[in-house]
């Protein structure tokens, strides 16, 4: 096949720690424009996964490409958001310093970031609704409001695919929305973002695919296709819990699937929200 | 002691301005890099390192027999150096946590240094004489040599410190975002540990390898309470450790038989304490004071908000209440009485003839502005 056209293309991506394999043999091909939800139980290696796509891992095997070229390549076309917690927010800067972080690579090293940068992560702010707080210290965030910087961050790396790392965690209904629109607006304009996500529930309602993961590559690809409860069951085994909805969802009208599954009303029905991530 | 002597001598007095200058070149360094060291929670690395360095510098005289500044100093940046490749090692290969292998490496290598620097000193050579000075550091005995090739040193540091500014930024905040930039992260460690090394080398000789690691803790603790930014905090902790460093070394060099090592760990010491305490935004004076004031003003708050729901069972918003019905609605709280006379000083509220409270019209609007507010609120919540 002369040309392929993923925007990302994994193959056979096998992550071990000490032995122990914690991802294998992964297989991931992803379509340019499309927004991929990464599913499965805690310790599955979602979070592994985008680590060893992005070389913060270095898998045992496989190899990744962007675009049909290899990873090393194509950095400057990739984008990252990791795990809010994965930072101490009491470090001495201010909101608009971390998001400027996001130009550091096309400054490349020793140069400092100017007047430009400085435009460019105002104009990222203002997208996810943080302007007035680009001055603001950033231990006085909250935690949805942490969120938004970490996107504003991502928006000024201008790249053409997206990993995130649960950007939903624990954040207010005002920040999920801004994320679903920020998703919605970032696919419109052709871009490709991968999100690991906990929340079943609006699988269908946010992505068009989704990777059910558990430690093996266990269905992906579109959501109507693939998100169905045989493939949930096999990726949450018997830790499949009630249908319940997740605390942020509260404020939003529940979603409504419209796959070929189990309708939410059977409640009895064992899938829905994992148990180990309640 | 005359301060304006102190201030002449500093200037023309050839040992006091050298020592000085000395002393304010390792306060500097190892402010600017203790700051990094505190950001990435390696604190204790410094302590590690700089007991570390005592075999080295002892192997360095032995091998050369000179106790040249650059010779010792080497011999001390190779030894900490590779007590930290040790320390990496273990931490990867063994399932101890950092504490432990920082105590094993820290104790390993400084009693290492002891034995040689006993070994040394039975030496039957005139030369080794002084060398224990590293021990608890003599700043007295600095020369105008030591202290050319400890601003050397510290210059070199410092001018890093600068060029690789956001590299460093990135890699105290945000090691794995930047290394999905493309930002080699181990190579900055790497930087970043060894002008650590290279800052507590610098000192050594005037504070001692026992009490450096405060030098790399203390000025940038007390710079983190008094700023939010970044540059700010580096420069106030550098500034912070050279007024330790010179204060320290002149207090020693004046006063007779006073080792400048503790002599300046106790002026930091001093320094961090006020910190703490005064700092403008993080200390515990100013916290106190305002949780003070919080506490008044929620008092205020409720006595208002009492008077309010108590004069609207009435049907009348300034009707008059005794202390007691507001003591009963609030069993166990002190100082309603002040807080009445405060509330009264403002025009909030009235003490009637009787001895009664009511609410004045300025009162009772803002209680019933306060109240719609609060309903508001809970009525909000779960969307914003």
């Amino acid at each position: 096949m002369p040309d392929n056209p993923y925007a990302i293309e994994a193959t056979d991506l096998t992550v071990a720690y000490q032995e122990k394999p914690v991802l294998w043999d992964v297989d991931l091909r992803v379509p340019p424009a499309t927004l991929m939800a990464i599913v499965g139980p805690n310790g599955a290696g979602k979070t592994t996964l985008i680590k060893a796509i992005l070389g913060l891992i270095r898998p045992a095997a496989g190899q990744v490409l962007i675009y049909n070229k290899p990873y090393a390549e194509q950095r400057r076309l990739v984008g990252y958001v990791p795990q809010r917690g994965s930072v101490d927010w009491d470090f001495p800067t201010n909101v608009l310093d971390v998001v400027m972080m996001g130009r550091y690579r096309s400054l490349g090293w020793l140069r400092r970031p100017g007047s430009r940068e400085r435009a460019l992560a105002l104009e990222a702010l203002e997208k996810v609704g943080m302007a007035p707080f680009a001055d603001r210290q950033i231990s006085q965030l909250s935690g949805g409001q942490q969120q938004r910087v970490f996107l504003a961050r991502a928006l000024v790396q201008d790249a053409q695919i997206y990993f995130m790392d649960e950007p939903f965690q624990g954040v207010d209904a005002t920040t999920e929305r801004a994320i679903v629109a920020l998703l919605h607006a970032l696919r419109q304009a052709g871009k490709t973002v991968v999100v690991v996500h906990h929340d079943l529930q609006t699988v269908p309602e946010y992505f068009d695919w989704v990777t059910l993961l558990n430690v093996r590559r266990i269905a992906s690809g579109p959501v109507a296709e693939v998100f169905t409860e045989q493939n949930l069951r096999l990726a949450y085994g018997g830790r499949i819990a009630f249908l319940s909805r997740s605390p942020h969802a509260d404020a939003e009208e529940p979603p409504t699937p419209d796959l070929p599954m189990p309708s939410p009303t059977r409640r009895e029905e064992p899938y829905g929200y994992p148990e180990s991530a309640a | 002691m005359d301060i304006l002597k102190v201030l002449h001598d500093l200037v023309f007095d050839y040992t006091l301005r050298t020592v000085a200058l000395g002393a304010g070149t390792l306060g500097i360094a190892s402010g600017a890099l203790g700051s990094f060291a505190m950001l990435r929670r390696q604190s204790l690395l410094g302590d590690a390192m700089s007991h570390a360095a005592l075999p080295g510098i002892v192997l360095a005289f032995l091998l050369t027999r000179a106790k040249t500044p650059l010779v010792l100093m080497a011999g001390a940046i190779l030894a900490g150096w590779l007590a930290t490749l040790f320390m990496m090692s273990l931490l990867r290969t063994t399932r101890l946590k950092q504490d432990s292998v920082l105590g094993f490496i820290l104790s390993v290598f400084f009693g290492f240094g002891l034995m040689l620097l006993t070994f040394v000193q039975r030496l039957p050579d005139a030369r080794q004489a002084g060398l224990d000075r590293f021990l608890f550091g003599q700043a007295a005995t600095l020369l105008e040599r030591d202290v050319i090739t400890m601003a050397a040193l510290g210059g070199v540091a410092l001018l890093a410190v600068l060029a690789f500014w956001k590299e460093f930024k990135l890699l105290s905040f945000d090691p794995e975002f930047g290394a999905s930039l493309g930002f080699s992260m181990n190579v900055l460690d790497v930087i970043l540990t060894t002008l650590l090394v290279i800052a507590i080398v610098i000192g050594l000789q005037a504070v001692g390898v026992v009490l450096m690691s405060a030098m790399v803790v203390a000025p940038a603790a007390a710079a983190r309470q008094w700023s939010d930014r970044l540059g700010v905090m580096v420069v106030l902790a550098s500034a912070f450790g050279m007024l330790a460093g010179v204060s320290g070394a002149v207090l020693s060099s004046t006063v007779p038989h006073l080792s400048t090592g503790p002599t300046i760990v106790l002026v930091i010491s001093a320094i961090v304490l006020f910190s703490f305490t005064f700092a403008t935004s993080r200390g515990l004076l100013w916290a106190g004071l305002r949780r003070l004031r919080q506490r008044q003003w929620l008092q205020m708050e409720g006595v208002l908000r009492d008077l309010y729901l108590l004069a609207r069972q009435h049907d009348d918003s300034q009707h008059p209440h005794s202390q007691a019905v507001l003591q009963a609605m609030n069993p166990g709280r002190a100082g309603i009485a002040h807080t009445l006379n405060v509330l009264a000083q403002r025009g909030l509220v009235r003490r009637e003839e009787n001895g009664e409270w009511s609410l004045s019209t300025e009162g009772a609007r803002q209680a019933q502005e306060r109240i719609e507010n609060e309903t508001q609120d809970t009525t909000m919540e779960g969307t914003s």
